[in-house]
């Protein structure tokens, strides 16, 4: 576990001395704020209800864009044949790779709490549901990161991870919306598989087992099938 | 210290390594040379653990590499093919990472560092990006991090590739000091290179070992044959190979050059028991023919290696 932790402190210093994070948290602020705040002062209520119905589709782009390089890059330059002799197992690896892309993740998130901080000033704003919705936007991120890193372990080129990537978080984002497309047998199933669905419940402050088990489920699907195609590399 | 046996590497239908069996012992240099293609390459990753074998055990000091990888990846330092390092990474922060991960921390992971720089001189280029290195001093980068934890077992895929030949004499250098107390394991495909730094030399053709021993027992196990060159004017090839082929010893005459110049050079091939210069030149000295030539060819790793890997 500590050979995890030298990886997630590289890959996050990775992240930080280029300026790919500087550029991914620019837009995703620019895009977030602009879509709250254009229509916050028409519903005039003092909560974050707008931002986190936003947050899946947002991150459904941005997230895919910051887990694919993890696996692509390395194997594409060839530094994954020095990190695979180095004294580290396959689990250390995903998981620092995996616990980067979340703290990155939630660099993304802490200059948006300027977003309620801001509404306190205006008016009664209630912290519960914000706190479980930035809870709730971890969890979601988390979800989606795996599957990013499984998207950038099948292959050495970052665009299509990305667009694995994005596709299934997408899929995953919107599938509750379609139910309108499947038979009927299936839909408690198919609705149980959107992401959206669970991450709204918790954002509204009704923190749920069941949407937290579904969030880990994601996630270890998501990192072990990474583990997976890895494995098969060599 | 390292035991392969049977190893055996196919990719789908392709087979890279086949049935290879090789042991190495504490301390020594090997140099695995081979054409392009040969299987080099596809051994060493094997060996280090990045490869699964198809079949074969290698085992490392008793342990077997399938159960034990973390302990033999402890024990080693691997310098892959073109040394590939992360390009976004200042070379000290890529050293530094490298340290931790092989568990060294504070003053005994500067110490380190501050060794390795001076060794593989790198003192000038520690707060460089990787990206803005030259292929040589990528390559010095490659090897100080092979060598972080002075491994016992050093596996580098040709480390002098790309290299000057000043740098190439440096890290030669570097890796005969290492191969003092450590085991090295090169491969190569230049051949005056394994003969400068190997005690033993494995050569590997499609995959399967074709020879394997010192240089010395190399060149003594092909030297069957050897050759005398000599350049004659004014003599005609037939008269000369009347002349020269009765001479107890000789076993072929060929001629290289076609004669235009009033020059013929000719190519002797003799059994190797005797020196044969002194009845060539005393038969050649009662015709009116000038020696302009004459000099014998010893067998160098070159021609051996040719004649052992060319088709057929």
């Amino acid at each position: 576990m500590p050979q995890a932790i030298h990886i997630l402190t590289k890959e996050v210093n990775d992240y930080f001395i280029t300026p790919i994070a500087y550029i991914v948290i620019s837009i995703f602020l620019l895009i977030t704020g602009w879509f709250f705040f254009t229509t916050f002062f028409l519903y005039n209520q003092a909560d974050l209800r707008q931002f986190f119905n936003l947050l899946p589709i947002i991150f459904a782009f941005v997230i895919p864009a910051i887990t694919m390089k993890l696996f692509a890059e390395e194997v594409n330059v060839g530094s994954y044949e020095v990190l695979i002799t180095l004294p580290v197992t396959m689990n250390d690896i995903i998981i620092g790779k995996f616990l980067a892309a979340v703290v990155f993740l939630a660099a993304c998130l802490i200059p948006t709490l300027a977003y309620p901080i801001f509404i306190t000033f205006m008016g009664q704003l209630d912290w519960g549901p914000v706190i479980a919705g930035y809870a709730g936007a971890i969890l979601l991120g988390g979800a989606f990161a795996a599957v990013g890193l499984f998207a950038s372990s099948l292959t050495r080129n970052q665009i299509i991870a990305f667009i694995v990537g994005m596709v299934i978080c997408f899929a995953l984002t919107t599938i509750d919306k379609m139910l309108f497309f499947f038979p009927q047998v299936l839909l408690s199933v198919i609705g149980y598989l959107g992401a959206d669905y669970h991450f709204q419940n918790i954002s509204k402050g009704v923190i749920d087992s069941r949407d937290i088990l579904y969030f880990g489920s994601v996630i270890f699907i998501g990192l072990y099938g990474a583990h997976l195609a890895m494995r098969s590399r060599n | 210290m390292i035991h392969v046996e049977n190893l055996t590497k196919y990719y789908d239908k392709f087979c890279a390594v086949d049935r290879i069996n090789l042991d190495i012992a504490k301390g020594e240099i090997i140099g695995l040379l081979g054409p392009n293609g040969a299987g080099k390459t596809t051994t060493l990753r094997m060996l280090t653990g990045y490869f699964k074998p198809t079949s074969g055990d290698i085992h490392v000091k008793d342990l077997a590499i399938d159960d034990h990888p973390l302990e033999i990846k402890k024990m080693m330092g691997y310098l892959p093919e073109s040394a590939p390092l992360y390009h976004s990474m200042l070379v000290y922060d890529y050293l530094d990472y490298i340290a931790r991960i092989r568990g060294l921390n504070g003053d005994k992971k500067l110490a380190r560092i501050r060794k390795l720089a001076d060794l593989c001189g790198m003192g000038g280029i520690m707060h460089n990006t990787v990206s803005e290195l030259s292929k040589g001093l990528k390559q010095r980068v490659g090897l100080a991090h092979a060598m972080m934890t002075d491994p016992e077992i050093l596996i580098l895929d040709e480390p002098t590739s790309g290299l000057d030949p000043n740098q190439i004499a440096e890290i030669r250098e570097i890796i005969r000091q290492i191969g003092r107390e450590k085991t090295v394991i090169l491969s190569t495909h230049i051949l005056s290179e394994a003969e400068a730094t190997c005690d033993r030399i494995v050569i590997i053709n499609k995959g399967k070992i074709i020879a394997d021993g010192s240089t010395q027992d190399l060149k003594q196990a092909a030297t069957k044959e050897r050759f005398i060159r000599i350049s004659l004017l004014d003599a005609p090839f037939d008269e000369a190979d009347a002349l020269i082929s009765p001479i107890d010893g000789v076993k072929r005459v060929e001629q290289l050059n076609s004669a235009d110049n009033g020059r013929l050079d000719l190519r002797l091939t003799c059994r190797s028991e005797s020196d044969l210069r002194k009845n060539i030149y005393q038969a050649i000295k009662a015709t009116d023919w000038i020696l302009v030539e004459m000099h014998q060819e010893t067998k160098t790793l070159e021609t051996i290696f040719r004649e052992l890997t060319k088709e057929n």
